[in-house]
């Protein structure tokens, strides 16, 4: 047990919900946005525990907090995290004030409630990342659809009802289903406590089809390739912040989702599938980067670069050894903090040129320097540049690739020179082509350095001095490594042909 | 004998007389009945729930007071209450009628309390057309319109062959089993080669409930009547005889044993139900043919309790109708409160809600959301606890269904949600509600919603008591 004075986890869940209460009673649009601010301060202060408080050498589950909540099923309010969670956590809270910030005058209708959304959000984000019971973390994982669906309907672009439902259709269809595997695993493993369900070993014929169920959600949500064609649609239409949550935290509930619990459940199903899944993802590594390349609209060039990137990070979860998982888990924190930072930039360009179109931009080096070198530093570390974080990431996952296969990482070298290719060729145009009219736009203000300052301190951080988040990841790495690994070789595979096992036994799961 | 038993019932009876005396009394008597009568609804809620503990056999054998009884007894009274609450502001309703308006509400809903603990066939028989035939009569009571006498008639035809044949098997089964106690008949074996009549016949009695329940294939009369009756008629009509039904179906659902040859024609009926209602709801404009399909939906999801055959299973049947009743009535009252002028709803007439009724626009979005199924509100825990109970008891397949129909669901809940959020409102069309009466409601059911599905455990404590009634 931590010995915290509270319960961590819960305050940071249910804070910015109460908190959000008090929106109701604020008139002016500038003192929602102040107060929301101090909210997400005071939610970032409130985190402070997690950090003295978290062993980094434990695997174990902490700031652990469990009480019943639906006694008769066994459902429970059960709250926990341990080093593949807790940068998850923290990326959640860190990414709000910088959300907040970086609407500041971007978002000027329906003030009030945009705010109340984001609020929400991170609550159900928090939430998620916490929830050791499957249940609890189906709760939060669909609670935070609704906010998020606001964000693009209601304050997005031209196109916003279409993205907001194909959003909204897309993910919770793939969450149908996840319902039921949430069912039979309780009816299987004798309970919903995610950490009580690890230590099973649950048949090969059952981790089949509750892998797929599983696994449909989270793709769908990752987004793997070809459940993708949601997220181009939201990230275009969504307002700044709704994109910075998208890609900063959205994303990572899917990759978490196989993190945290393909890979631990069903560990033989996931070996079994694995190289479909590490197909698939080197397809949506492949396809992301090169319909990048043919962008026009810069938050396309983006949106479908994290098609790519999150290839990256589905990929290094199926190499199933301990390079590609730290390489998955870092690349989810690294497209957290750089991808959040080019939507940021982005939305401060088009709050002056009122247009993403590349040919609308053109030069801004010329009158923007302090926005190009934010650019500059985000782009850069977005393909993967030496001495940036992603550079980090994406090594392990290179490492870890060949490890596991040379093919494999020889598959992934085109993807990684493609990244580059988009990048450079949009930064150049920012940075040197000829403007089509005379641009007086303003250089970077305080509000707008601030928020881009953070991720940058980060990126840089991270890239030059990764050990910190070495330590908090490698204890529950490792053991979700030996763990699986174990996991798959008691259940012993049918050598012959496993699928048609698990075909036999679908007649018994719906008999 | 002993009155407290009887206690719900009485006080329901009382109401019944008021409202007797009134329609007959003077023409200045019949417009104070929107004044008392929402207060005294709240009568039956009280007493109901003060006599949760009562449990006896009475009159011969045929009316049991039990959990079972008295949970729906409860969900009966407070759905009245709402019903009536809804109702007060009826426009589409001539002041002369309006004290014999409530007089039927009140008798179908003193029907379905009875119905609720008859555990007899004849019993139940009566007690279902009693409250059937109040309902029959107030659902041409819409001003002038067409569509709401055609949608009488198309309920009385619909329902008369529907009683017809379950009065049909219902001498099939006492020729075949040669009793109508339920007690006796939950002893016998209900496959087709040990008592061929009595399933047949148990099979035609059961048409009369899904009649009522909407369940396809007996649907058809449901949109329809939706759409013609009055939106606070439909209201009542879309939601209690539903708790009726369902009362009736897990009492039967001893005889439910999985593998038997009823259970899997139940289980097959459940999924085609889910799976028609949701398709044909997608194509929808009319709200209120909206939710009538989507009830043809929920009557599939509801089997999945019934067929597992156990105390839980029975249980979360009984939390869902519950849950369903509590959906339904929020989604009807904002349907009620937005048409201020009685018209039958479109989806665009919902367009800015939530500008021009923010409450409202909240309280439809939460039942629309908790029909999905999603958390935290009530549908989502109704459905968990349906989906638990029913794996692995030999059905699997129809809860897979009831996963893949909850996403074909989620388009056309959402229209609603979108409509009211995303839309901007139409000009010309006549202003929602937006009195403290309408917010009111709007909130106390959203929260009714919310709060089933976060702190669900207290009332499913007492259906599992429901559940164990049943031997």
């Amino acid at each position: 047990m931590q010995e915290v004075a509270y319960p961590v986890l819960t305050v940071l869940v249910f804070f910015p919900l109460v908190a959000a209460v008090g929106l109701f009673f604020l008139k002016g649009d500038d003192k929602i946005r102040a107060y929301t601010l101090g909210v997400s301060i005071v939610e970032l202060a409130l985190s402070y525990p997690l950090f003295t408080g978290f062993k980094l050498e434990s695997a174990a589950f902490q700031f652990v907090e469990r009480m019943d909540w639906v006694k008769q099923w066994g459902v429970e309010y059960y709250l926990g995290t341990d080093g593949i969670s807790f940068l998850m956590v923290v990326l959640t809270i860190a990414v709000l004030p910088l959300c907040v910030l970086c609407s500041w005058t971007y978002i000027q209708t329906r003030v009030k409630e945009f705010h109340f959304c984001l609020l929400f959000m991170t609550a159900a984000c928090v939430g998620v990342f916490t929830a050791l019971d499957l249940v609890l973390f189906y709760v939060f994982w669909e609670a935070m659809l609704v906010p998020m669906y606001l964000l693009i309907a209601v304050w997005g672009g031209p196109e916003k009802r279409y993205a907001s439902l194909k959003f909204f259709l897309y993910t919770l269809a793939g969450s149908a289903l996840l319902l039921v595997a949430i069912v039979a695993f309780r009816i299987a493993g004798g309970t919903f406590a995610i950490p009580e369900l690890m230590e099973q070993n649950f048949a090969f014929s059952f981790q089949f089809w509750a892998f797929l169920a599983l696994a449909l959600a989270f793709a769908i949500k990752v987004p793997m390739f070809p459940f993708h064609t949601w997220l181009p649609a939201a990230h275009v239409q969504a307002p700044t912040a709704g994109s910075v949550i998208l890609a900063s935290v959205l994303l990572k509930m899917g990759t978490y989702g196989f993190l945290r619990f393909n890979l631990p459940l069903t560990p033989a199903a996931s070996e079994y599938f694995a190289p479909f899944m590490i197909a698939i993802s080197i397809a949506g590594i492949l396809y992301g980067g090169i319909v990048a390349l043919g962008q026009n609209d810069i938050k396309k060039v983006i949106a479908y670069s994290s098609v790519g990137h999150m290839g990256f990070v589905t990929l290094g979860i199926f190499l199933f050894n301990q390079r590609g998982l730290e390489g998955a888990l870092f690349q989810m924190l690294n497209h957290g903090i750089t991808t959040g930072g080019l939507f940021m930039m982005i939305g401060a360009v088009y709050e002056r040129s009122h247009s993403r179109e590349l040919d609308d931009n053109l030069g801004l080096g010329k009158y923007m320097p302090a926005y190009m070198f934010f650019w500059g530093l985000f782009a850069l570390s977005s393909f993967g540049f030496p001495g940036t974080n992603s550079f980090v990431g994406e090594i392990l996952v290179f490492v870890g690739a060949f490890e596991q296969n040379p093919w494999i990482g020889a598959l992934m070298v085109p993807g990684a020179m493609v990244a580059a290719a988009y990048m450079l060729r949009i930064s150049l145009k920012l940075a040197w082509g000829r403007p089509t009219s005379w641009k007086e736009w303003p250089d970077l203000n305080l509000r707008e350095w601030s928020y881009l300052v953070v991720p940058a301190v980060f990126v840089l951080y991270i890239g030059l001095a990764p050990g910190l988040c070495f330590k908090v990841m490698d204890a529950s790495l490792l053991k979700l490594e030996k763990d699986v690994k174990e996991g798959a070789k008691i259940v012993a595979m049918e050598k012959d042909n496993p699928a048609e096992v698990a075909f036999n036994s679908l007649k018994g799961i719906i008999k | 004998m002993n009155p407290y038993p009887f206690m719900p019932e009485l006080s329901m009876f009382l109401i019944i007389a008021l409202l007797f005396v009134q329609a007959v009394g003077s023409e200045k008597m019949r417009h104070k009945v929107g004044v008392w009568l929402p207060v005294a609804s709240l009568l039956p809620i009280a007493v109901s729930l003060f006599s949760l503990g009562q449990e006896g056999l009475f009159f011969h054998g045929a009316y049991q007071v039990d959990p079972l009884s008295q949970f729906f007894k409860v969900a009966i009274a407070i759905g009245f209450s709402v019903t009536v609450f809804n109702a007060t502001r009826q426009p589409t309703l001539v002041n002369e009628k309006r004290s014999d308006y409530f007089l039927f509400l009140a008798i179908s809903g003193w029907g379905l309390m009875m119905l609720a603990s008859s555990v007899e066939l004849i019993t139940m028989y009566l007690a279902l057309e009693l409250s059937s035939y109040a309902l029959y009569a107030i659902i041409a009571l819409r001003a002038k319109d067409r569509g709401a006498a055609e949608a009488a008639i198309k309920y009385i035809m619909f329902g008369a062959v529907s009683t017809a044949v379950a009065l049909y098997g219902f001498s099939y089964i006492l020729a075949g089993m040669h009793t109508t106690y339920l007690a006796d008949l939950v002893q016998k074996t209900w496959t087709f080669s040990a008592a061929p009549m009595a399933v047949t016949g148990m099979a035609l009695f059961l048409l009369g409930m899904f009649y009522k329940l909407a369940l396809f294939p007996f649907h058809f009369w449901c949109p329809d009547v939706y759409e013609g009756a009055s939106n606070e008629t439909a209201a009542f009509v879309a939601t209690l005889p539903k708790l009726g039904a369902v009362v009736i179906l897990i009492r039967l659902a001893a005889m439910f044993k999985p593998g038997y040859d009823i259970t899997t024609v139940i289980a097959v009926l459940g999924a085609l139900s889910m799976t028609f209602g949701n398709l044909a709801a997608l194509v929808q404009r009319d709200v209120k043919r909206i939710l009538g399909y989507s009830s043809v939906a929920h009557a599939g999801y509801i089997m999945i309790g019934l067929i597992s055959g156990t105390v839980q299973g029975l249980a979360a049947a009984a939390f869902y109708a519950l849950a369903y009743v509590a959906m339904n009535l929020t989604c009807f009252w904002v349907v009620s409160r937005v048409s201020v002028d009685g018209r039958n709803l479109q989806l665009d007439d919902l367009n800015g809600l939530h500008k021009r009724a923010p409450a409202l626009a909240f309280a439809l979005a939460v039942g629309s959301f908790a029909l999905v199924g999603l958390p935290p509100m009530a549908g989502f825990m109704g459905k968990l606890f349906l989906f638990s109970s029913g794996w692995n008891h030999g059905y699997n397949w129809l809860i897979i269904i009831a996963g893949i129909n909850t996403a074909i669901s989620i388009y056309y809940y959402l229209g609603m949600v979108r409509h009211a959020y995303t839309k901007d409102a139409v000009e010309g069309v006549p202003l929602p509600d937006t009195s403290a009466f309408s917010f009111t409601g709007a909130v106390l059911l959203s929260m009714l919603v919310l709060g089933l599905g976060m702190m669900p455990a207290g009332v499913f404590d007492f259906a599992l008591k429901v559940g164990s009634v049943v031997p």
